[in-house]
């Protein structure tokens, strides 16, 4: 089967069966970073662009390995040093990026459809790595990567996922990418942090957090946004980790292998406590291992793969 | 020199409503005729309009003309052409113009670019604060001497319930009515698209119904303290229609408007992160739209006005939630409000009430088609079909969500003093 996609945008746009493909590629790559020489020529002669025009550093620094274990040779331009700061606008900006020919600019931003944007301007393909509250589909194949690798599956398995939900990009496709492979997602928050008609994207409001983490299969950690508490979601970080945080009482509601997720940077103590966090089933560093493979995956696909064989 | 308009209906709510013959000299209504019963004059332009609808100029009154300050987006005299080209013979303007239109200078001068434009009307609206901060009223006595028929600070709404408490009375010593720009910016807080399930996928941040129903209940409040005339602008929601419907029954002195684009679009309909659909108030949701739909039925929303709101290419193609509020409406108006007239909703002579009659008695005018009064006049033909093409707009802007929709019904030719200033006949 080919991969027709030229960009990866959002999970919403993705079928079934590019998921799966994806996730399989993925599983296939992971073996490549277990090697002593973790490179292979695959895209060799093929440039990356990484466009991040808000402050990242686990995901910019997995999609640079991503791309450099495949050979490819990679610039990434960070917001202080681009132009835009000095008044250049984001379509000119890409449009600029595309002249000096890339195959891929992977792009982050802090606003929700600046991907999709772009991509309706240039011509190489465009992996979005985050849009404001929009979409974060690389952490979303990342995370059923890891959930497939430990369970086997997605489809039937009670996903619940807890935190800012408002605010979250990757709770958005989250929801979106898991309920499409089957699996049955709960969300959970104050009633400040769960955006309206939520429920219609594929997933559950729970009442309260005992309800949503009952016999879970996973259990998926947001960040606290601490940047956001001015803004009246909630009233103290204390209030929050007794009535959302993810602790030792809570936990043991859940199916007994159940999985705990957090897509990072953790705020321990706040949504989720340091022993669950570093107890055997935290799956947290295996999706930041996991996010390597799945990047490597859809460079493969989009720059390489099935639709350049020669090269391979 | 004299012009007849021969044969067309003439729909003049409350007044006419037959095939007449119209002749016109020196600028004004000379007579109203019987077809066929009179000769013509030598000397005399005679415009066949069989199968034509005429009415009495279509007044708009929530227009942004931009000049002083940007006229890279429009200037007065752009504007006045284009709202000539939709078949509006008078528009009124907004003050938030920079600088702002607060005093009798700013009004005096809109008033002469708009004399030299040699189109369409323009009767300024002036600022209710200094500066349309929301702190001190502006000099509304003086803005009245120079021309101002209203009083607004549109594009924000007064925050503060004394300023507006304050600005009602005041005006009305003057009989001037003070438009509303119904929001609460603290629940707004950032939103730039209707709160709901279309924002939610998008990840854009929502704006709740209640941001302007919250504002238009206080001030039907403050009408009812003051015995003022208040209107409300833009209306996009059920629950601000609901509160003006239960307003008016109470027997409160306010009207209030909506704008073509809250009974044709709603947040289902905008294609992804597309700014051309990005207006304030945004597009709501259908239970809205039907919402808008019932009040125009039921006389709840007096008037259909534009809101029309040029902005440059480079205010629009950016990211979504950076890019510039408003769209344009003078030349698309017209056909997207006789929609209404074709799926049954209005009759055409409730729909002139809405763009012409009422919106002349907000401003204290009369475009009664009757002798004596100034021939501005619109004439209409139902059965034109045409696609909207902004390349052809005689606005200096592009921003409209409707490019490319099949239409029915346009206006094809407006007289403003008896002057011709658009004419596709």
């Amino acid at each position: 089967m080919r991969f027709e996609k030229k960009n990866i945008l959002d999970i919403h746009s993705l079928s079934q069966d590019q998921i799966s493909m994806i996730l399989d590629t993925a599983f296939g790559m992971k073996e490549v970073s277990e090697r002593p020489v973790k490179k292979v020529p695959t895209l060799r002669g093929k440039t990356i662009v990484l466009f991040f025009q808000e402050p990242s550093t686990r995901t910019k620094l997995s999609f640079e390995l991503a791309a450099k274990r495949l050979s490819a040779d990679t610039v990434s331009i960070a917001k202080s040093s681009s132009s835009i700061v000095k008044g250049e606008t984001l379509i000119d900006t890409a449009k600029n990026l595309e002249a000096m020919k890339p195959d891929v600019i992977v792009m982050r931003h802090s606003s929700s459809g600046a991907a999709f944007q772009v991509s309706q301007r240039v011509n190489c393909s465009v992996i979005n790595a985050g849009d404001g509250t929009h979409a974060h589909p690389s952490q979303a194949l990342l995370d059923m990567m890891s959930i497939k690798e430990k369970k086997g599956c997605l489809k039937g398995l009670n996903i619940s996922i807890v935190g800012d939900i408002s605010h979250s990009r990757v709770a958005r496709s989250d929801i979106v990418g898991l309920s499409k492979m089957g699996a049955n997602v709960r969300v959970c928050a104050p009633e400040t942090m769960i955006p309206m008609g939520i429920e219609n994207m594929g997933c559950t409001v729970a009442k309260n957090m005992e309800s949503c983490v009952k016999d879970a299969d996973v259990i998926m950690m947001l960040r606290i946004q601490k940047e956001r508490q001015g803004n009246m979601l909630f009233p103290s970080e204390r209030e929050y980790a007794s009535l959302y945080g993810l602790n030792k009482k809570r936990i043991a509601l859940a199916s007994p292998d159940v999985m705990v997720m957090h897509p990072g940077p953790m705020n321990r103590g706040v949504e989720i406590s340091s022993d669950i966090a570093d107890s055997d089933c935290s799956m947290i560093l295996d999706q930041v291992t996991n996010g390597v493979a799945l990047r490597m995956a859809l460079f493969y696909l989009l720059a390489g793969g099935s639709r350049h064989a020669d090269t391979d | 020199m004299q012009i007849l308009i021969k044969g067309a209906r003439v729909v003049d709510p409350g007044n006419l409503d037959e095939s007449k013959d119209i002749l016109i000299k020196d600028g004004f209504f000379e007579q109203i005729l019987t077809p066929d019963s009179h000769a013509i004059e030598p000397d005399t332009q005679v415009i066949d309009a069989k199968g034509l609808i005429a009415v009495p100029g279509l007044i708009d009154v929530h227009v942004h003309l931009r000049e002083p300050g940007q006229e890279y987006k429009e200037t007065v005299a752009s504007g006045l052409c284009a709202a000539a080209a939709g078949g509006f013979t008078a528009v009124c303007s907004m003050p938030n113009t920079q600088p702002v239109n607060d005093n009798g200078q700013v009004t005096t001068f809109i008033i002469s670019q708009g004399k030299r434009a040699k189109s369409a009307k323009v009767y300024p609206a002036g600022a209710i604060s200094q500066g349309s901060c929301g702190t001190n009223l502006a000099q509304i006595f003086d803005m009245k001497q120079a021309g101002i028929r209203a009083v607004t600070d549109d594009g924000l709404p007064v925050k503060n319930a004394q300023l507006m408490r304050r600005a009602l009375e005041y005006c009305k010593s003057m009989d001037l009515p003070v438009l509303v720009h119904a929001e609460d910016k603290d629940l707004v807080n950032g939103g730039a698209m209707n709160e709901g399930l279309p924002a939610t996928i998008l990840g854009i941040k929502g704006i709740p119904n209640a941001a302007e129903s919250i504002m238009v209940c206080r001030d039907i409040a403050l009408a009812e303290l003051t015995g003022s005339r208040v209107h409300f602008c833009h209306m996009s929601t059920q629950e601000s229609i609901e509160a003006i419907r239960q307003a008016k029954k109470r027997g409160v002195n306010v009207t209030c408007e909506t704008a073509p684009h809250y009974f044709t679009l709603t947040d289902q309909d905008i294609p992804p992160y597309d700014t051309h659909y990005k207006m304030n108030p945004p597009l709501r949701s259908e239970k809205d739209r039907q919402a808008i739909i019932e009040g125009l039925k039921d006389g709840t929303i007096d008037m259909i006005a534009t809101d029309h709101a040029p902005h440059n290419a480079d205010e629009k193609d950016v990211e979504f939630d950076r890019a510039a509020f408003g769209i344009i409406g003078l030349e698309t108006a017209l056909p997207l409000s006789l929609k209404l007239v074709l799926d049954g909703h209005l009759s055409l002579n409730t729909l002139v009430k809405k763009m012409a009659k009422a919106p002349a008695q907000l401003m204290g005018l009369s475009n009664d088609i009757t002798p004596g009064n100034a021939a501005d006049l619109t004439l209409i033909d139902l059965d034109s079909d045409l696609i909207i093409n902004p390349d052809t707009f005689i606005s200096k802007s592009r921003n409209t969500p409707f490019a490319g929709l099949k239409v029915r019904g346009q206006a094809v030719m407006t007289l403003v003093d008896g002057r011709i200033v658009h004419s596709k006949i």
